[in-house]
This record gives structure tokens, sequence and C-alpha cells, in this order.
């Protein structure tokens, strides 16, 4: 009786999670009436705005990684083995882009960063886009920092460090020789999710004006009927390509066995 | 010559003195133990000779170059820790090689140093597993060699047996040492345990609060304790007071006999020291014999070991098990055997 009452329940759960879904994609396979086509899509993916927002989105993501790898894998190696005690203070500032809206985090660019400012970054092209991945980065800290220092907890820090130190090593090729290559499935985790979350983005990018998937997103949804629904489709693949990355790098990492 | 010198060594975290003045010198390829228990700042020590630790002052020398102020990745010393640390993303070969591959050794040398290293730890087979693919003696061995392959010049070992079980320990303490003496580098090995540190080193520091009280061969260390401490720490001491009746020729009266120890003392109540092997079970040829009750008798298969009481003192005392021969029981009234020469005037 326990038993059926919850199978009753996941399937409720999913059924909750899935008939959306469901209805979202079938809708966007029923542009031509009366038959189901992968019209919607055609279109959309015919359409050269979808390539260029969705290649701008790509460049943006696999920046905003390699910026984002690049503050917090040294910033949580460095607060795990040197100032422990100042953690909880990181965690808090890592986690305030959850809490701050990220219309807020624009608007103070923006100010801070205008052409009439010491640092006219909104000025060119370049500068906005730039100012784009930081502003990227800041959404995916919360996600990103935790992935690594979840990582790092699970080796020991402190004594792998010395070890390397008593073999010659320096800072920088502790952090790429032994640090990165052991929480890698930790920092790719963060990875993915910042991915999913530039591709879908679109407060700062509509701010700032620059040629995002996620406006793109916005302005087919307000004048189109049927393509919105296949660009949320394809959007939500990414996502999902994404999650299933993740589970595929952790469950192929060699040395993931390893006792620690 | 001194190749190794910590000279008024101190730290302290905070308003706590972890090492107080200590002084080492330690010759080219001698195995020194820092032997204490838990806290005494034997592993502090060590750590600021790595370079891990900053020395609030003193000196450190390596072949008279100084090493205070040198990183430790700048110092080339090896260092083999009590978690193994070996990078678990590396193969045993990687690992063995990491040091080799830092200071850009070519691809062929580091594989033949690899090949000579897994030679020398017996396990010329493993160089393409994982760490977790080993046990822990074996990630123990693999962290020796990795320790060795970049020829350091002086080896640190941080309690490394200590997480192996009782029989790898022993086996692994006589393979470290053999490796040790045929490559003759300089090892300074961190330890709580006495039994590792008198069957390995040439000498013994024996750590306490700080500060080192004794520095000795194992047979000095054991057999002439300096202080109270390190007759207690190493190995079982049975303490006996005595009182004084001639401090000139150092003339005792121990539990109702007189000893003379030849030895001065002052005061009127002195403290000796007597190891339970050098008391025997009857008088024998022993020049003195003392009558005490059997209080316990503790059976551990080839000794047991018997506590008797001394008029109010209890001396715990060794006997070799013979199947033949019946041991005392509790209550019996013994005679026990021992001779003057035994018997250690115990300082502060």
């Amino acid at each position: 009786m326990k038993r059926a009452a919850a199978w009753a329940i996941l399937l409720l759960g999913m059924a909750y999670f899935i008939l959306p879904l469901l209805g979202m994609v079938e809708f966007s396979l029923s542009m031509k009436r009366g038959v189901y086509s992968l019209e919607a899509y055609r279109v959309v993916l015919a359409d050269p705005r979808f390539r260029e927002t969705f290649t701008f989105s790509v460049v943006m993501a696999l920046l905003t990684i390699v910026v984002g790898m690049a503050i917090v894998v040294p910033t949580a190696f460095w607060v795990r083995l040197k100032m422990p005690g100042l953690r909880p203070y990181v965690e808090f500032v890592t986690l305030l882009p959850l809490v701050i809206p990220a219309i807020v985090i624009v608007f103070g660019y923006i100010r801070l960063y205008n052409t009439s400012s010491a640092l006219p970054l909104t000025g060119t092209i370049f500068g906005t886009n730039l100012l784009l991945v930081f502003g990227y980065v800041t959404l995916s800290l919360p996600y990103m920092y935790r992935a690594v220092d979840t990582g790092l907890r699970t080796i020991d820090v402190a004594t792998l460090t010395e070890a390397a130190q008593s073999l010659g090593a320096g800072w920088a090729t502790i952090l790429a020789r032994v640090i990165l290559p052991n929480v890698l499935v930790s920092v790719l985790s963060g990875a993915f999710v910042t991915f999913a979350i530039v591709m879908g983005e679109f407060t700062m990018a509509a701010l700032l004006n620059r040629p995002a998937f996620g406006p793109y997103l916005q302005l087919m949804g307000a004048n189109r009927a049927y393509e919105p629904f296949a660009l949320a489709t394809i959007a939500f693949v990414i996502t999902w390509a994404c999650m299933g990355l993740i589970q595929l790098v952790t469950r192929f990492s060699k040395h993931d066995k390893a006792a620690r | 010559m001194t190749f190794l010198s910590l000279s008024h060594l101190e730290k302290s975290f905070g308003p706590t003195r972890v090492v107080k003045d200590f002084n080492l010198s330690v010759e080219q390829g001698e195995f020194i133990s820092l032997l204490g228990p838990s806290g005494c700042g034997k592993t502090t020590v060590l750590r600021m000779v790595a370079g891990f630790e900053t020395p609030t002052s003193g000196a450190i020398a390596i072949d008279g170059a100084d090493m205070v102020r040198l990183r430790p990745n700048a110092r080339n010393i090896g260092m083999v820790f009590q978690a193994y640390a070996l990078f678990p993303n590396l193969t045993v070969a990687q690992n063995v090689g990491f040091g080799l591959k830092v200071k850009g050794t070519p691809a062929k040398e580091i594989a033949g140093r690899v090949e000579e290293m897994l030679d020398l730890i017996g396990l010329p087979d493993l160089g393409g597993r994982y760490p977790f693919q080993l046990s822990g003696g074996q990630q123990q061995r693999v962290a020796l060699a990795r320790a060795l392959a970049p020829r350091p010049r002086v080896l640190l070992l941080d309690e490394p047996l200590s997480a192996l079980d009782a029989k790898i320990r022993v086996s692994l303490r006589n393979e470290i040492r053999a490796i040790q003496r045929r490559l003759g580098i300089t090892t300074i090995f961190v330890t709580h345990d006495q039994e590792e540190a008198l069957s390995m080193s040439d000498r013994i520091v024996v750590m306490h609060q700080g500060v080192a009280d004794q520095v000795g061969t194992p047979f000095e260390i054991y057999n002439t304790p300096a202080t109270r401490f390190v007759a207690g720490f190493v190995g079982t001491l049975n303490t006996i007071e005595a009182e004084v009746k001639d401090g000139a020729t150092g003339r005792v009266a121990l539990a109702g006999t007189e000893v003379v120890l030849h030895r001065p003392m002052t005061g009127d109540r002195v403290t000796l020291g007597l190891r339970p092997e050098a008391v025997r079970l009857g008088q024998g040829s022993c020049e003195l014999g003392l009558s005490g009750k059997i209080t316990e008798v503790d059976f551990l298969g080839s000794v047991i070991r018997l506590r008797a009481d001394l008029g109010g003192q209890s001396l715990a005392f060794d006997t070799f098990n013979a199947a033949h021969s019946v041991p005392p029981r509790v209550g019996e009234t013994v005679v026990l055997g021992l001779n003057a020469a035994d018997l250690m005037v115990i300082g502060a």
C-alpha cells in the first residue's frame, strides 16, 4: 500500500513537470494545420538572427566560464588553504547575486562604466561585451564557487599542496597540475550550469543592448506564435544537454574513485 | 662535519611557544628521529625544516647555506606525509616523476629514474596504476619513491607509518631504513612510537613541551635517560623512591636494603629508575635480593609481566615464559634480584 502511494506521488510529480513540457513541444510541432511538422524549427534555424544571437551567447558563455574559473578556482583554493576563517564571508559574497536582481547589477554597471565615467566600458562594443562577461561571471558565482568549493572539500588541499611544494612546484604548477585536475569534475559541473544560465539570460544582455540569445527569445515571443515554443524547446534541450554532460563527466572521470 | 644545522630555533603560534630554543646538528647520511608525545613540537620542527612554517627566530642551514628565507619549493628537501598525499589524478609513475617533471628533466631521463625508484621500493610493475588501486603500504612506498626521485639533499618523514596496520608498519620501517642506508640520505623522522624510533635511528631527539630533552643514540636514550620525562616516555620504567643515607658515596636505603650507587647526590630522598627487564625472579647471581609480594600477573605469551609490592612501592618486572615453570601467584612472597648498576638516578 505504502509502495503504491509512493509511486502515485512520484507519477503525479513527474506529470506536474512533464505535461507542460509536452504541451510546449506539441505546440511547437503544430505550425502546419492538421499535421505535426518541424516547420517552426525550420523557420527559427533559417533565421540569421538566431544564428547570430546563438553564436554570440555561446561565445559569451565560454568566455564567462574561462574568466569565472580563473577567478573562482584560485580564490576558493587560497581561502581553503590560507584563510579558512574567511570562508563564510566569501560564501556570503558569492551568494549575493541570488538576492540582488540582475537588473540592479546591470544598472550599477551602466552607472559606473558609462561614457562619462572614468572607465567608459559602455562606449565601445568590446568594452560592453567585456562588461557583459563580468556580469555573467557575477551571476554564475553562486554555482561556480559552490561547485569548486565542494570539489576542494573532497581532497586534502593542504597536504597535496605541501607535497607538490616539497617536489619543487610553484603556485601556478600546483593549481594547474594538482588542484585543478582533482576538482575538474566539480569545475565542469559549475561550467555547464554557467553555460545554461548564460544561454538564457535576458536582463543584462537586453539592458546592455547586446545581440544575445535571451533577448532574441523574448523578441520572438512577442511577435510570433509557434517559433517561440520551438526556441524554448531548443533552450530546454541545451540546458538538459548540459546536465547530461555533468553526469557523463562525473561517470568517466578515471581517478574519481580515488580514496581521498 | 655538520650537514644540517638547526640553531636556537623558536616557533610561536600567537602567545603559545611551540618550539623553544631547539638545537640540533645532523651529519650527512644520519638518520635522526624526533620522538615525543602529541603536541611536543616535533612536527613543527620538521615543517620549519621543510619550509612550511617560518621560525619565529633561529637558523636552519643545510651544508652551510641558510634555508629560512628559501621557499619550500626551492629547498630541495623531500618529504613523506602521514596521509601519503599522492596526487589522485596521476598514476604511480607520474607521481614518482612529478618532481623531475617540475624541474624540466627530459622525459627519457624521467622514465629511467621512475623505473629505478619503482625497483627500489619493490613495485616495478605498478607504474600504471592510480593511487586508489594501491594498498596503504604500497601508497606509502610510492610516496617515498616520489620524495626520493628528485634526489633531495634531506629526506623528511612525518609519521609515515602511523596510518598503517601493525605488521606492515614493522616491515615498512625496515624497508625505509634499508633504503635510507643504501642511498646514504640525511633523514629526519618524526614519530611518537618509541619502538620505531629505537629500531630505526642513528640518534633520537626526545622532545617534550617544545624542548629537546635529550639527544642521543637509542642505547643512550634507553639506558641513561637524562630527564624524568625521557625515562618515563621511552620504554617502561619503574620509579622507586629511596632514602639517601650518604650523599657523597651515593649510599641509599631501598625497601629496607642499603645500596651504594657510587654517584654523589643531594637531599634526603632520591628517585631511582629501574627497567622491568633488569629485575630477576629470585636473587641468583644478582647483588641485591629484595623481598616483595606479587600483586599482578599478566601472561603476554613469551613474556610474563609481574608486579610486586616492595614495602609500599610497586615494581613491575618481566620473566620469560617457560612451559614447565609455573609463574608465581598473586599474594605470593618472592625474592627479586637486581644489580645496583641497573638503578638510574632520575633527574628533574
